[in-house]
């Protein structure tokens, strides 16, 4: 066994693979968080991230390659890596008939504590739901639900945090408000493994991966994913967006050519000046009023679908 | 300037569950061929409206038109007009994707005729021909996305409902999602649609924000960001919803 305290790593993934019949969820996946490291798992639906969290958390066996979480190994250990982790699944899956204090009371019996004891560790999220306490969990909006689960997640006070799309389906401010906590958790020295598919996300961690179809495409700081895009990017508007799309799309200089909310975003071929005034005139002699155009630091959706492509 | 047809027009809607008011006495109009953004906080009553305008739940007090049928008398001609898709259930996954179109076909009311030219069109424009004959729990996500909208869209419903119908999905298939929802548009069907994207927020036409059961804001994208002060859709739904009092349902 691995010397828990001398691995500056929280979790070890090498080279894991996992098939369900013919589809390949993970296919040769490395990774390493270090302690005390809040590192995000970034994909849409399919990219193999809950297959992922399901054999960091013991509860399912690799095909293929191998896996430490807090200097432990995942199979050998399994029973000692339960006691320190908190795993949050992607659905829920609190006790619906439960209160939301008899839940809480229950996952702190199963691994033989209280409440009270780690109190400290779940106040600053308990105290927004502790409101409800005596409103049965199934009864929660989408928000709280996710509040109630992180704490029971965290009620043992475990070293290593599993957090499996914690923020989906769930809106904009309680986002906001979640990733808040995470922060404030990893200021505790927890690490902390999250997935999201929402891209906008990726920014608050300190590392992040970005996975598509069971594959890994990078593994960067946020900051580093954006100054490794190679290409340089603009953001085009004009007054009538539907037909733009269009038109752009006829053209051979434009090399992608993307929807970002209220702009467009585009790469061309070749020498992106001289591209850029042919497409500006192009835009003109069809009739698109008020252009906007400039270049623009690439977000990390933009990152993705460079690297999906 | 051409006068536009309302599809959608709602006074006073309200729902109350015992002493809550999920929906409280909300009113707008949606317009024919119109891209209609229904956001709102998680709890705010976006789900218990949706549900009265499909003709699938009573409301307490109010009216509303839907495709020019009241909801409380004629639910089922309202039924008939509108398409529906949800994130969570929309295909039969168990079914193959040509069977899917042929019930759903079958359900929505067209001949045999018209199934069988409609879902050889969407066969090849959605490019599933290597996959029709499989279970539709085989496909990707965002094909199941797509292939759910173009069946809710098969009878030609004068609106349909689309209820985050791109969470999870991945960013390229989820703007050739929004294509298919332009296309949809040109043929004059209007769109009702949640999101938790806010970049799919400006993709709409018109924007109403809900907050505690109210509209608290109704305007096009551009109009809320200036009247709000705000850089970005992500900024208007922040200072909207911060206010919200109601955190559970």
């Amino acid at each position: 066994m691995i010397e828990n305290d001398k691995t500056p790593w929280d979790i070890n993934c090498r080279c894991v693979s996992k098939r369900y019949g013919s589809v390949q969820a993970l296919s040769s996946v490395s990774f390493s968080v270090r302690k005390g490291e809040l590192f995000g798992l970034i994909g849409p639906d399919g990219a193999g991230k809950t297959t992922l969290f399901r054999i960091l958390s013991t509860l399912m066996l690799a095909d293929e390659g191998s896996a430490e979480v807090n200097g432990l190994h995942v199979v050998k250990d399994y029973v000692e890596i339960r006691k320190r982790i908190g795993y949050m699944p992607g659905r829920f899956s609190l006790y619906q008939d439960l209160s939301v204090e008899e839940n809480l009371n229950f996952f702190a019996a199963l691994f033989a504590t209280t409440v009270e004891e780690n109190y400290d560790l779940i106040r600053d999220i308990y105290v927004q739901i502790e409101p409800f306490r005596k409103r049965r969990a199934g009864k929660l909006s989408g928000g709280m639900k996710q509040k109630l689960a992180l704490c029971c997640a965290l009620i043992h006070r475990p070293v290593v945090l599993l957090l499996d799309e914690p923020t989906t389906g769930v809106d904009v401010v309680s986002r906001r408000e979640f990733w808040d906590m995470l922060k404030r958790l990893k200021e505790q020295n927890i690490s902390i493994l999250v997935s999201t598919p929402y891209m906008d996300e990726a920014r608050l961690c300190d590392r992040i991966a970005l996975m598509q179809s069971g594959r890994i495409l990078s593994v960067e700081t946020p900051q580093h994913i954006i100054e490794k895009y190679s290409d340089k990017l603009y953001a085009l508007r004009t007054a009538d967006m539907a037909r733009l799309i269009c038109d752009v799309q006829q053209m051979d200089c434009v090399e992608s050519c993307f929807a970002f909310g209220e702009y467009l975003h585009l790469t061309f071929s070749d020498d992106d000046q001289a591209a850029c005034l042919v497409l500006l005139d192009y835009l003109k002699k069809k009739g698109h009023q008020d252009v906007v155009c400039h270049p623009i630091v690439p977000s990390i959706e933009d990152c993705f679908i460079k690297l999906m492509r | 300037m051409k006068e536009k047809k309302v599809v959608i027009d709602v006074e006073g809607l309200t729902k109350c569950f015992g002493a809550f008011k999920a929906v409280d006495n909300i009113s707008f109009e949606v317009f024919q061929g119109e891209i209609f953004g229904f956001l709102g906080a998680n709890g705010a009553g976006k789900t218990t409206a949706m549900r009265m305008l499909c003709g699938l739940s009573l409301p307490t007090s109010g009216k509303a038109r839907v495709a020019g049928f009241d909801i409380y008398k004629q639910s089922e001609q309202v039924k008939r007009n509108i398409g529906y898709m949800s994130q969570k259930f929309s295909l039969y996954e168990d079914l193959t994707v040509m069977e899917n179109i042929r019930l759903f076909g079958g359900i929505y009311g067209l001949s045999h005729k018209q199934i069988k030219e409609k879902s050889s069109e969407l066969i090849e424009t959605l490019d599933l021909i290597e996959v029709s004959k499989k279970l539709v729990a085989a496909l990707p996500l965002g094909w199941k996305q797509k292939l759910a909208f173009s069946i809710a869209i098969l009878h030609k419903p004068q609106i349909v409902f689309l209820d985050e119908p791109t969470g999870g999905v991945d960013p390229i298939t989820r703007r050739q999602f929004w294509k298919l929802i332009y296309k949809a548009t040109s043929e004059s069907i209007t769109v009702f649609v949640t999101t938790h994207y806010m970049d799919e927020a400006e993709y709409c036409d018109r924007i109403s924000m809900m907050v505690d059961g109210r509209i608290k804001a109704l305007d096009s994208p551009q109009n809320l960001k200036m009247h709000f002060s705000a850089s970005s859709m992500d900024d208007v739904f922040l200072r909207l919803a911060r206010k919200a009092q109601r955190q559970a349902e």
